[in-house]
């Protein structure tokens, strides 16, 4: 995968531009979606949890792994699904347009 | 699937965040953006279980669905009022989750005897770190928020030395353990003591910065999953971790910028204990007369525009129901009614915008404080609930004082400002407001939402 530190290190910086970016654009309005939203995106870490699991080892590693799981999916779906609860409630005025 | 493949499918919900991203640009565009990063992650959950094969699924499978059915749980139940504890609670088991990844994988290698390879030892390292600091950091800043602990900053004498030690023996640590990772006991030692940090950063930090904090731990948490991203090798989570930290990144900034303080100040100041009170008793002084809200119907009788200017009072006394059917009384009356939204008003960024669209007020009536401000003096009437220091005029003039250079919304220069207020306490910063000694100032006491509902009643009889 990932066998050069470097390319691994350049990912992580253009991301962070690329972040930057694109989260500076987000309105005032919408930052506790915002938050609510990118925590949910920070809950790939399951897939992290996942591989943990998957990878034959000792017991206590797919024990860390079943618990990362669980937090990281509460993360997950409960961030997504509260991120577009909130979403939902933001209506526009009937009369303009 | 190949190892490319997977990559590929990894790269694909990288972009598929991005855009959700960018779709939060606009409310309008928000919820599909919301989905589309859903999205994203199915494909990336999708495409590890294919490449893992089904090894352990009992375990996977176990814990996708007690996730799921907490995460769905939480989601529903919430209150909107609430969101602060909510977010903070998630940062910290994101936070959990990849220290616990972290811990596992160099388990894994311990048992095999095999050491990691330098950079994956470094990442295992700050990926237990930043994890352990962010679980149990979110954990105080959700007690404090909740109000499980008292919100005032908790000092004692010699904390900050306390706190040096700890943050030296875990760099200590650190070093010890990326040069040779399979030392199990040591390893341990560093996830306690960053536990033990994760709280002791935190306690000294007033209940009023919790927002900086949450947008702080909302960074590391992203950070944390990037730590993990290097020990897998994993692209994928490289890329996604660091667009959170990069969100966390600006959202303190923006926090602390509305609150003209540093971000070191906000960690290590713990701010609002002696100097603010202080100047609580120094500041303006003089007579403040009480008015009643049928002295306010009959200005607003003759108004032809009003801001509204919600603080977090107002979700306190769950008033904004009843501002949202004022602001409705208002408009039906020909009354232009909009709400002038301070950065920092509710107690998370953007909070005050999320507790109106709950009460159904239209986000296009909801406007920030730099478009809003040079449109008080030609406002008839700004109606200030709940809110004290961010209307706070001694922010532009008074150099002294602690809020001195603070943005603030300009409603003294209306040509009318009500406040409703419960009582003369000064806000979280323990400073007087010269606002409500005004000549144009009406100050009507009481609870936010029976003053409003009284206002209403008023309005109609008028």
């Amino acid at each position: 995968m990932l066998d050069d530190p470097a390319v691994a290190l350049t990912i992580l910086v253009l991301s962070l531009f690329v972040g930057m970016e694109v989260i500076s654009k987000v309105p005032p309005l919408l930052h506790t979606p915002l938050m609510s939203g990118s925590n949910a995106i920070s809950g790939i870490t399951i897939v992290g949890a996942l591989i943990a699991v998957a990878t034959p080892g000792p017991v206590i590693s797919t024990v860390f792994g079943f618990l990362a799981i669980v937090f990281a999916t509460i993360n997950v779906v409960g961030g997504f699904l509260v991120t577009d609860r909130m979403l939902g409630m933001f209506k526009r005025d009937k009369g303009s347009s | 699937m190949t190892q490319t493949w997977v990559q590929i499918a990894y790269l694909a919900s990288a972009v598929l965040f991005i855009v959700g991203l960018k779709n939060l640009s606009s409310p309008r565009t928000a919820p599909r953006g919301n989905g589309i990063a859903a999205i994203g992650m199915l494909v990336a959950v999708v495409a590890t279980l294919v490449s893992a094969g089904v090894l352990d699924w009992e375990w996977m499978l176990a814990g996708v669905i007690v996730g799921s059915g907490l995460g769905t749980l939480a989601a529903r139940r919430v209150k909107m009022t609430a969101m602060p504890e909510m977010v903070a609670l998630l940062n910290g088991f994101g936070g959990a989750a990849s220290a616990l990844v972290a811990a596992a994988v160099l388990e894994d290698h311990v048992a095999k005897g095999v050491p990691p390879v330098d950079v994956v030892a470094i990442a295992t390292v700050l990926g237990t770190l930043i994890g352990a600091v962010t679980f149990t950091g979110s954990l105080v800043a959700f007690a404090k928020l909740a109000e499980r602990m008292p919100t005032a900053p908790i000092t004692y004498p010699g904390q900050q030395v306390v706190n040096a030690l700890i943050a030296l023996g875990i760099t200590v640590l650190c070093v010890i353990l990326a040069v040779d990772p399979l030392q199990l006991d040591l390893y341990w030692g560093l996830m306690a003591a960053a536990l033990v940090l994760g709280v002791l950063v935190v306690i000294p930090i007033g209940g009023a910065d919790m927002p900086v904090v949450i947008a702080l731990l909302n960074s590391y948490s992203g950070l944390a999953a990037c730590a993990t991203g290097f020990v897998l090798g994993n692209s994928g989570l490289v890329i996604s971790g660091s667009l959170v930290g990069a969100s966390g990144i600006i959202l303190s900034k923006i926090m602390c910028d509305a609150m003209n303080r540093s971000l070191a100040n906000v960690l290590f100041g713990a701010f609002g204990s002696a100097p603010a009170a202080s100047a609580a008793s120094s500041g303006p002084q003089g007579t403040v007369k009480g008015y009643t809200p049928e002295d306010a119907a009959v200005i607003f009788s003759n108004a032809s525009s009003c801001i509204v200017v919600p603080g977090y009072g107002m979700a306190v006394a769950q008033a904004q129901h009843a501002v949202r059917d004022l602001g409705d009384l208002l408009e039906a009356k020909g009354i232009r009614v909009r709400f002038a939204i301070h950065p920092v008003a509710g107690r998370m960024p953007g909070h005050m915008n999320v507790l109106l669209a709950e009460a159904n007020v239209p986000y296009d009536r909801l406007v920030e404080m730099d478009e809003i401000n040079p449109e008080f003096p030609a406002t008839d009437v700004a109606l200030v609930i709940g809110a004290n220091d961010v209307v706070n005029p001694s922010a532009r003039s008074e150099e002294g004082s602690p809020i001195y250079g603070m943005p603030i919304l300009d409603v003294d220069r209306a040509q009318h400002v009500f406040v409703i207020k419960r009582s003369m306490n000064p806000g979280f910063a323990g400073v007087q407001n010269p606002l409500f000694f005004n000549d144009n100032t009406m100050m009507i006491f009481g609870d936010a939402k029976s003053v409003v509902l009284q206002l209403v009643e008023a309005i109609k009889a008028y």
